[in-house]
């Protein structure tokens, strides 16, 4: 755990000499064994993506709408369940899924940032849902025939629904894109605002490395290259343009969030805070 | 009475889905496994979606079920592996959707990615058998569900969509 992270090094420097004090304690950005961690990540993208989805719950732009951002919250917050109670097994902590879910901090999430941004209009909504779901469904394909029996199964699982979210998102990106000036200039604007975020999807880290080692081998160069593909290919038809030079914004995998994690967490875990343990 | 493999099929055969209450658990596909040791029944189950909130009413369905048939221990597993398809759903389940008013999956796609341009040929309607039918969403009111629109009859009908 220690010097895994450079800003709980930091504090623990310059604390008093005599005692060592674990200032993060059980609050704190602790990181766990790298296929926990690993799983973390897929679980959480899942989690935190699932519950924007279901904040359109009752505000869809039509009924249909309201319906399938509901009906893929669900889905994803479904995968979520199983890929976080497998995280728990892995951790042998006692940890369930809802444990993970509702009663660790900011920090201790491993999401992308790009699934946490404020859900913003529909556009938003759909470009954001698009990126990810190009990226879910390559990603998961992938994992479907890793060596880790359980992890695959969860991924075969999951890959059958995403591909349904993404001809859902995509359809939409190209109505959008291609439709009126208005719905063009905002869809254009979410994928400008969107796209900083992006390259946090391909990141490698030595996380990956050693997932890698056991047998849990994603191709992260291969996968960026068929997500470019698969993304110019749709932004093409809806006649948007592909932002560039972009510098990319990280750190949402190492628990350094942007300000609207903590907020969306305040509310998605507050009634399990408030009840813990309750069971209906 | 003594409870064996065939008796709990049998008795799995009346629970029905919640959301789709014609057909069984069994017909639905997501029955993978029936272990039977004296009177204590372990019944492994497969979800159909990941989110579906009906898997934990048909996981008490299926233990009250057989409690009442004489099992005096229940267990309801779960496995992932392999993913559940539609393709799992017999003809006879098909036609017993198609007279609820559903119409039945087509065959679900096989691995690989997707495309993205693809498009589906159109739903019989359940109703009037008409083939002039379009797609509404790909979502519906619950996760198994798509929604059609039948430019015959005019009738807007659900399909339970291929996975």
């Amino acid at each position: 755990m220690a010097g895994h992270d450079d800003e709980e090094a930091g504090v623990a420097a310059g604390s008093a000499s005599a005692v060592t004090i674990n200032v993060a304690g059980t609050r704190g950005p602790s990181f766990g064994a790298p296929l926990v961690e690993y799983v973390l990540r897929l679980g959480d993208d899942r989690l935190v993506l699932g519950h924007r989805l279901s904040e359109w719950t009752g505000h869809g732009p039509i009924l249909e709408e309201d319906i399938a951002l509901s009906n893929m919250a669900l889905d994803l917050v479904g995968q979520a369940n199983m890929f976080l109670g497998l995280a728990g097994e892995l951790e042998g902590k006692g940890r369930d899924a809802d444990a993970l879910a509702f009663f660790r901090e900011g920090v201790q999430y491993r999401n992308a940032l790009i699934v946490e941004l404020p859900r913003g209009d529909f556009g938003f909504t759909m470009a954001r849902q698009f990126l990810f779901d190009v990226y879910s469904v390559l990603l998961l394909d992938a994992l479907a025939s890793c060596a880790h029996e359980q992890l695959a199964a969860i991924a075969a699982k999951s890959l059958k629904e995403c591909k349904y979210h993404l001809r859902h998102s995509s359809e939409w990106v190209v109505r959008l894109g291609d439709g009126t000036e208005e719905s063009h200039a905002r869809v254009q604007q979410s994928l400008n605002e969107l796209w900083r975020y992006t390259g946090e999807l391909f990141a490698h880290d030595e996380i990956d490395a050693a997932v890698a080692a056991l047998g849990v081998t994603v191709d992260a160069g291969a996968l960026q290259s068929r997500w470019d593909n698969m993304v110019q290919d749709v932004l093409q038809r809806a006649t948007l343009s592909v932002p560039t030079d972009v510098v990319m914004t990280m750190g949402g995998r190492r628990g350094r969030h942007t300000e609207h994690l903590g907020h969306m967490l305040a509310v998605m875990q507050s009634v399990a805070r408030a009840h813990p343990g309750a069971t209906w | 009475m003594s409870l064996t493999s065939e008796s709990v099929y049998e008795v799995l055969r009346s629970v029905m889905d919640p959301e789709v209450p014609v057909i069984s658990v069994v017909e639905l596909g997501i029955i993978r496994d029936v272990q039977v040791e004296g009177s204590t029944v372990r019944v492994t189950v497969t979800p159909t979606y990941s989110g579906c909130p009906a898997m934990h009413e048909i996981e008490a369905d299926i233990r009250s079920a057989l409690l009442k048939a004489g099992a005096t221990d229940v267990d309801v597993m779960t496995t992932f592996a392999p993913a559940w398809t539609t393709d799992w759903i017999g003809p006879e389940a098909r036609e017993k959707l198609r007279a609820y008013g559903i119409a039945p999956p087509g065959r679900a796609e096989q691995g690989g990615l997707i495309t993205l341009t693809r498009r589906r040929d159109p739903v019989q309607c359940p109703f009037c058998a008409s083939r002039d039918t379009r797609l509404q969403s790909e979502f519906g009111s619950t996760a198994c569900k798509a929604i059609h629109v039948c430019n015959s009859c005019r009738q807007p009908f659900d399909e339970f969509k291929a996975i």
